[in-house]
């Protein structure tokens, strides 16, 4: 048996040591035991500060009295010029350091040509695999690289505050277009309805047929998070909502073929020494990748 | 490296774990940030959970004497012999070489420089390269000395 065998083995029975370790073996890249895409996951995003991390921490109580075990995957960017990370999301989770129905997994992006994806979708795999009910992704969503990360979950809950400014950040940034469900936190705060109707006329005003239920919670008070856990039971994703994932899906595997390939180096130089034109760059790439 | 910066013990700021956790991110470590008041169970868990490499324990009310050998104790009860523990904050001296004993491989106090912090695990780095005991559950004896 070779050690992700082992290691998996380990894992499925319950050995918290061997899930962690494998996990990172998975973000080394190692291979998968698992098939891949088998897993099921729901992915939670917003701007910075909304709450995310709360909320999970909320979410996952609630799932634990209803016997219910989550494992989450909270990821933050790496610094782009050191390569540290800064990995605090786990802080807000009260109870994710005591509960055994609980895992919690703290990841950098680390800044992987082609994105977190290739690590990220094994991770769920495997989690899945293990028997934990539910897997939460959290990531921030402030820009196109994030929307990708999340387009990999199988249904996507966007959190918003109060503010106004952040609804529309998340507007621009296309993400509320992929979210089967939308939610503002930190309703014990005023504005939060005010938040809710401009954001729920936002999407009435915009194209999408099939429009997702605005949610009221606060994380702080635990209002209304019973009920965004029924919600996210029957949560269904649209047919439209999952052609615009498996489009972000195949842009992002399209980008980290390019960004890995071993022909990507070599065409920057010959277009930098004007023996390529770009065109022919790209269809260079195309034909010869390996 | 990936890193857990914890604050065991019950006095309620974490000023002091904070600086260590940013300096640690800024010399190009994952720092896995846990708050305020875990318990020693807590943060086994959390390192065990996180696959972390080191854990720095940052204490300042005098718990240090009871709560860091007890993180060491149940590391290795939770078979993470390989896991480094440095700690930091008030710590006298007379308290610093039962914790050295405990399997602890830094302490660093008040005047330390987070430059020396990154020293120390760049150390640990190439000690474990080459198989050297540097973990909690290895062999005592090296230890960082400023
Ligand atoms: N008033 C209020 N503050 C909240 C609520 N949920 C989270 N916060 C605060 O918002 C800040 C950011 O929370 P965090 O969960 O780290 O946000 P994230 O960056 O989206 O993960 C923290 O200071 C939380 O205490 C809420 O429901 N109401
Ligand atoms: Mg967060």
């Amino acid at each position: 048996m070779n050690e992700t065998t082992s290691l998996f083995e380990s894992a499925k029975s319950g050995d918290r040591r061997a899930l962690a370790r494998l996990l990172s073996v998975l973000e080394e890249g190692g291979t998968s035991p698992v098939e891949n895409g088998s897993g099921d996951s729901i992915g939670i995003t917003g701007p910075p500060g909304v709450g995310k991390s709360t909320l999970i921490g909320k979410l996952i109580d609630e799932w634990v009295s209803r016997g219910e075990t989550v494992a989450v995957l909270a990821i933050d960017p790496s610094s782009p010029q050191t390569g540290g990370a800064l990995l605090g999301d786990r802080m807000r989770m009260v109870n994710a350091d005591s509960s055994d129905g609980i895992y919690v997994r703290s990841l950098a992006t680390r800044n992987h040509p082609g994105g977190l994806m290739d690590c990220l979708t094994p991770m769920v795999d495997v989690l899945c695999a293990c028997g934990w009910d539910h897997v939460v992704l959290e990531t921030v969503g402030a820009g196109q690289s994030e929307i990708r990360v999340v387009a990999f979950a199988n249904r996507i809950i966007l959190v918003d505050g109060p503010d106004r400014g952040d609804v529309i950040q998340a507007e621009k940034a296309g993400i509320m277009e992929l979210a089967d469900l939308i939610v503002i936190n930190k309703a014990d705060l005023p504005n939060a309805n005010r938040a809710a109707e401009a954001v729920k006329s936002a999407l009435s005003a915009g194209s999408n047929i099939d429009v997702p239920d605005v949610l009221l919670v606060s994380a702080h008070s635990s209002m209304g998070v019973s009920e965004l856990v029924d919600s996210i039971t029957e949560l269904q994703s649209s047919k439209d909502r999952e052609r615009l994932r498996i489009r972000e899906r195949l842009i992002s595997a399209w980008d980290s073929a390019l960004l890995t390939s071993n022909l990507f180096d070599e065409s920057i130089r010959a277009i930098e020494t004007g023996n390529m034109t770009l065109n022919q760059a790209v269809g260079h790439i195309r034909d010869k990748s390996n | 490296m990936r890193i857990v910066v914890a604050k065991p013990g019950l006095d309620g700021h974490d000023r002091g774990a904070k600086v260590i956790a940013r300096a640690l991110r800024d010399g190009g470590h994952e720092v896995i940030y846990t708050g305020l008041r875990r318990t020693p169970q807590e943060i086994v868990r959390i390192v065990t959970d996180e696959d972390a490499a080191a854990v720095g324990l940052s204490t300042l009310s005098g718990a240090h004497n009871v709560l860091i050998p007890k993180v060491c104790d149940g590391l290795r009860e939770a078979g993470l012999g390989d896991v480094v523990v440095f700690a930091g904050g008030i710590i006298p001296e007379q308290d610093r070489s039962p914790l050295y004993e405990k399997g602890v491989r830094a302490i660093f106090g008040p005047g330390s420089t987070t430059k020396s912090i990154l020293e120390f695990l760049e150390m640990v780095s190439s000690r474990k390269k080459a198989a050297e005991s540097v973990g909690v559950g290895e062999q005592i004896g090296w230890r960082w000395n400023e």
